[in-house]
């Protein structure tokens, strides 16, 4: 898809900021280049729609080389998406989307069901359409730059930090509405961040680049088991202990497996017993065949205190659980994020099979810093 | 009081001739005013493109601007002789700096980030001038237009001297009769009223245009 043969540039005050790259990259594929500012990541990623001119070496898309196709065409072809936004002021957000395809010289009702059309796929209503940038939040700002981007459906899109200005929670979210959307739509994307925890949720390879070269790529768990150097240690950060113990994949290896559960069909009372028995404040109700069916605590008890009923009639069923094999580094994530003491894991048929607690956390982080048996690579 | 009578009695008896000076009066200011964008929002551009040479540009309008009006239009009265025409020229002399002024400052600060959004997404030069940095700039240059519009319409009465006529020949009139105040009035208020309809009206203007 795209092929980065021995890039340089030279900056005319004779500054090296790129140094001999070499890269491939495969369709589909989401990679993100990170390191330190000033190591070239962002003057990498302008070369590739030629918004800096290489000095040396060639790129490469399909093929074909970027220096024989015209500057316009080639960079209407490329999706763009810059940390400021860069939202047009005086346009609507419909005007904004589809300005891409204007240039392209698309029927203009053709360009308002593209509009119509991108907004569906995030879920964000028609009207919109016809509403001006600073009428939206930043988030929603964001989305539609990263719609903008994607309106012509090009193959490639390049992304400057995007969701860098935003808050953490709207990063969050975006993120993996991005991730998400990335996958179903297929895109091949080169995304530019200075945040680690970005680039690990995101990306399918890492770039990390320092002084203009590359010090390494690989998957995330490539990177975060084996890096390369001490640089890159440094760089993932110490207190990336728990996500990087190379031993530790999936929430399954850490869950305890006997969670403390009740059936949605005894009573209320026998509830209260089962919690003093094992001294916890809140159970998980699952039905005969052992499903997950959402979970009381003794404040709901307790509210409901003068009711005769079975459990099944005040558990709370909207509750947040993982699946076996989901990655323990985003369990963990969560886990401290959101604030959950404790989240149930079940497995393909939604049956509880274990409970990933706060202190099941505290637990891998004693092994990885005081050790057990098992080499620590962080 | 006697003199705002003697005002009325003025404006009963020679409407239709003050009218008709009020209008010329506009008129000469607008022209200069918009021959001069003609010339000046390209230059302003282009400046604005080239900074270097914008340092020779700015060193020329502000000698224009130095120049006293009484002594810039009799200068061009002798090239161009008497009349509304040298006036117009001189208005549109006058007017240069103003707007080449607001147009380089308004193209230069159009945020960086518009103007990459533009180039990433594959925008020709002109295309990003048309689509992104004019119509951003747009309301910082209607402002150069309305001070260039403000100041032609006070220099305007002083065409009157050259034979330009306007609202500039009544104040003459009402300076050379003995006690001629209530004249003199009857040409100052309507130019007055006309600086001010022109600043608001522009200003309102150019406050739609501002990108919200």
């Amino acid at each position: 898809m795209l092929r980065l043969e021995h890039v340089s540039k030279i900056f005319e005050d004779g500054t090296k900021a790129v140094d001999d790259i070499n890269l491939e990259i495969g369709s589909g594929e989401f990679v993100v280049f990170i390191g330190p500012s000033g190591c070239g990541k962002t003057t990498t990623m302008k070369m590739i729609n030629r918004l800096i001119e290489t000095t040396e070496g060639n790129i490469f898309i399909e093929q074909e080389n970027i220096k024989d196709k015209d500057v316009v065409e080639l960079r209407r072809s490329i999706g763009y998406v810059i940390q400021q936004i860069g939202l047009f002021p005086h346009m609507t957000i419909a005007e904004n989307i589809s300005l891409v395809p204007k240039l392209l010289h698309w029927p203009e009702d053709k360009r308002r069901a593209r509009a119509e059309e991108l907004l569906q796929l995030v879920n964000m209503d028609q009207a919109y359409l016809d509403k001006y940038p600073n009428e939206l939040s930043g988030g929603q700002q964001q989305r539609i730059g990263v719609l903008r981007a994607l309106a012509a459906d090009p193959p490639l899109i390049l992304m400057d930090e995007p969701f860098g200005a935003l808050d953490p929670i709207t990063r969050d979210s975006l993120q993996e509405e991005f991730k998400k959307l990335q996958q179903s739509l297929g895109k091949t994307i080169v995304f530019v961040t200075h945040d680690m925890n970005e680039a690990i949720k995101l990306a399918d390879r890492i770039v990390i680049m320092r002084q203009g070269k590359i010090v390494q790529v690989g998957a995330p768990e490539e990177i975060l088991s084996q890096p390369a150097n001490a640089f890159v240690e440094e760089f993932i950060g110490k207190h990336r202990l728990i996500e990087s113990r190379p031993t530790l994949q999936t929430v399954q290896q850490i869950m305890n497996e006997n969670p403390i559960s009740i059936n949605e069909e005894q009573t209320i009372s026998e509830a209260i017993r089962h919690m003093k028995d094992h001294k916890v404040d809140s159970l998980l109700v699952i039905d005969e065949k052992h499903v997950l069916q959402g979970m009381i605590d003794i404040e709901m008890i307790e509210q409901n205190r003068k009711k005769q009923g079975n459990v099944k009639d005040i558990m709370e069923t909207s509750i947040y659980k993982v699946e076996q094999h989901a990655l323990l580094r985003d369990t963990v994530h969560k886990i401290l994020r959101n604030g959950f003491r404790y989240v149930p894991v079940v497995d393909k048929e939604n049956k509880l099979i274990g409970i990933v607690t706060r202190a099941s956390l505290a637990n891998i982080v004693y092994d990885s810093i005081w050790g057990n048996n098992e080499s620590i690579s962080v | 009081m006697e003199t705002l009578v003697e005002l009325w009695n003025y404006y009963a008896q020679n409407y239709a001739y003050v009218w008709e000076e009020f209008y010329r009066h506009f008129l000469m200011s607008a022209y200069g005013v918009l021959f001069a964008a003609i010339v000046a929002i390209p230059v302003g551009i282009f400046i604005a493109r080239n900074a270097h040479l914008s340092k020779w540009v700015f060193s020329f309008t502000n000698v224009i601007q130095t120049i006293p009006a009484l002594a810039m239009l009799a200068v061009l009265m002798l090239v161009l002789g008497l009349g509304p025409n040298t006036v117009v020229a001189a208005l549109f002399l006058y007017s240069l700096l103003p707007i080449v002024r607001n147009t380089y400052t308004g193209i230069r600060n159009v945020d960086q980030a518009f103007i990459e959004s533009g180039r990433g997404m594959g925008m020709t030069k002109l295309q990003l001038l048309r689509m992104v940095e004019f119509p951003l700039a747009l309301s910082v240059i209607m402002a150069g237009l309305r001070t260039a519009l403000v100041i032609s319409i006070s220099i305007a009465t002083i065409g009157a001297f050259i034979g330009g006529g306007g609202l500039g020949t009544i104040i003459i009139r009402g300076t050379n009769v003995s006690d001629g105040t209530a004249i003199i009035l009857a040409g100052a208020i309507p130019t007055a009223l006309m600086a001010v309809v022109a600043d608001l009206g522009l200003g309102w203007i150019e406050k739609r245009l501002m990108p919200r």
